[in-house]
């Protein structure tokens, strides 16, 4: 897993698409940050993280397309499935390299900490909360992403398709309220994103919320490894 | 140190390899030949874990691929038919990459360069795979199945799209590499791998057919029964070319005599088949001292591999023959594009 990790973090650099998430999250970050926060002469960084969830949703599928579409391409993939590691350890390998460059484009919000540390209070607790809270939206995002890579070998395609589908589940919300029969309308608002997510910006840390991403991101890199799994059998 | 039983590879109704059983012994340098399509690179990938068997079993130093696949997969060295590059890498951060990946314990340093200095990539070790020429990166990819020393290696095609000198360096590196290794190549270059292996398997259409040294191979196929004799005969003119054939077809057990070309003056070859397991050989030889002929040549035809291999996968010697009237009809369409043909331009 470690050999694997390593390659993948110096491969995001090599490729450029490391520089353009951490740009693309920096720029928009720190747009909302000016005129969301500063400009409104607030301390609290909520409303930032709340217009941040349709950031990610583009940019994560950017920074998992390549993952695993790329080995199947290249047939470096024969290079992976025939050494001697599982394929667990090559899609959390991968995983988790996606998700540390995630973690260091998120933390530049503590640079913005800095700065409303200067000339007012930072309210640590609601910043840690929505800190952690997008963590793990971009967990649960980046095993989505992984898996939609895993299904193409295009990586375009596996962005556009990434996208689209964050894109639909950030809807649910809405869709869901359209649902009349009220059995389905309240399970697919159980399975929404958007308002789980938001709930955390408005101050809620709901643990419950927390186990739903957590297992989202469980569930797709398992999927992944079963895809992954199931082509050799193909 | 390979034992394949039974294995059998199905995608939907077709069976691209089936029922392949054989067993590679320690130190061996086994062959694959087959046709494009013959199911040599499905049998590979499957030896080495990249895909899974239908059914059937793979024995890697007695450990099953399907049941143990890392601790059987950490005895391979596998170069496929395309070299899976990072190309975006540097050839020292793939190779590095790579011994981490097989969790290589031999001595970091000096275990790469040996490598590298085997596969004669020292000098290129800083440079983007994606620069290197092909010979190049066939060579990366050799050094990166070399790493961690595995006792098995499986090399797809090896030699594809090298140039001729390159060819030969891989090919004596993989000799050298024998000495040491139990190794499995494919190829559908025939002289390649009578060159190098030492067992040949001959894959077609999925299943085994042949198996053995090349020359075992050869002798199974061969018979004394066909034969080139050059005869002199007395008057040395076209009259001699008739009455020889006629009297060689009326010895008993000949089945297909054909005069050949002119090769010296008013002699002719003779192109001689009889009847299986009857050898001719002294029959004409009396026929000719009664007649007062002499014989200047005698050569049995021997199969080269490549008959052989035309035999096998095409499942009867008309190919073999077929072959050799192909290349006069070749011959004469060459000419006939030489010199112009007037049916051709009559139709336009």
């Amino acid at each position: 897993m470690g050999a694997i990790y390593r390659r993948e973090m110096n491969a995001f650099f090599t490729s450029g698409v490391g520089y353009v998430f951490l740009a693309g999250f920096a720029l928009f970050s720190g747009l909302f940050f000016s005129v969301g926060v500063i400009g409104s002469g607030m301390s609290d960084m909520s409303p930032m993280f709340g217009s941040m969830f349709l950031i990610v949703l583009f940019l994560i599928p950017i920074l998992t397309m390549k993952l695993l579409s790329e080995e199947k391409k290249n047939r470096t993939d024969q290079g992976l499935l025939t050494a001697p590691v599982g394929l667990s350890s090559i899609v959390l390998g991968k995983y988790f390299a996606a998700l540390t460059l995630f973690v260091i484009a998120e933390s530049i919000v503590f640079i913005y900490a800095v700065i409303i540390a200067l000339c007012g209070q930072v309210v640590w607790s609601t910043l840690l909360g929505n800190y952690f809270a997008m963590l793990f939206l971009g967990a649960a995002f980046i095993a989505i992403g992984l898996f939609i890579s895993s299904l193409t070998e295009n990586q375009m395609a596996s962005a556009v398709i990434g996208m689209f589908v964050l894109f639909v589940l950030y809807l649910m919300d809405s869709l869901a309220a359209s649902i009349p029969v009220e059995f389905l309308r309240n399970s697919v608002m159980s399975l929404a994103f958007y308002s789980k997510y938001i709930e955390f910006t408005q101050g809620i840390f709901n643990l419950s919320s927390v186990v739903y991403f957590l297992s989202v991101a469980f569930l797709f890199n398992f999927f992944t490894v079963r895809v992954l799994d199931k082509r050799r059998w193909g | 140190m390979i034992e394949v039983r039974n294995l059998v590879k199905r995608y939907g109704d077709k069976k691209a390899v089936n029922n392949i059983s054989f067993t590679v012994e320690k130190g061996e340098i086994l062959g694959f030949l087959g046709p494009n399509g013959a199911g040599k690179s499905t049998t590979m990938n499957m030896l080495t874990g990249y895909i899974s068997s239908t059914s059937g079993q793979i024995l890697i130093n007695g450990v099953d691929i399907l049941e143990n696949p890392i601790e059987a997969k950490s005895n391979i060295g596998y170069l496929p038919e395309i070299p899976p590059l990072y190309v975006d890498m540097t050839v020292d951060g793939y190779l590095n990459f790579m011994y981490d990946l097989k969790k290589c314990k031999l001595s970091r340093k000096a275990h790469l360069k040996e490598i590298c200095d085997l596969c004669k990539i020292s000098h290129v070790r800083e440079r983007l795979i994606r620069n290197l020429s092909k010979g190049y990166k066939q060579r990366v990819g050799l050094a990166q199945a070399l790493i961690n020393n595995p006792p098995v290696l499986i090399l797809d095609e090896p030699t594809v799209g090298l140039d001729p000198n390159q060819i030969i360096e891989i090919r004596t590196l993989i000799k050298k590499l024998g000495k040491n290794h139990t190794v499995i190549l494919s190829s559908h270059i025939l002289p390649e791998i009578q060159a190098v292996c030492d067992r040949i398997i001959i894959i077609n259409k999925g299943v085994v057919a042949a198996d053995g040294t090349a020359n075992e191979i050869a002798n199974k196929l061969t018979n004394e029964h066909k034969m080139t004799i050059r005869i002199e005969g007395t008057s040395h003119t076209a009259a001699d070319k008739q009455e020889i054939t006629n009297a060689l077809k009326s010895l008993g057990g000949i089945k297909y005599v054909r005069a050949d070309m002119e090769r010296e003056k008013g002699i002719y070859d003779y192109d001689i088949e009889a009847d299986e397991k009857t050898d001719v050989r002294r029959a004409v030889n009396a026929l000719c001292r009664e007649k007062g002929w002499n014989i200047l040549m005698l050569q049995l035809s021997d199969m080269t591999l490549e008959d052989i291999f035309l035999k096998i996968t095409s499942g009867d010697i008309a190919a073999v023959q077929e072959r050799i009237s192909d290349e006069a009809k070749d011959a004469v369409a060459g000419m006939e594009m030489i010199f112009g043909d007037d049916k051709e331009e009559g139709e336009e």
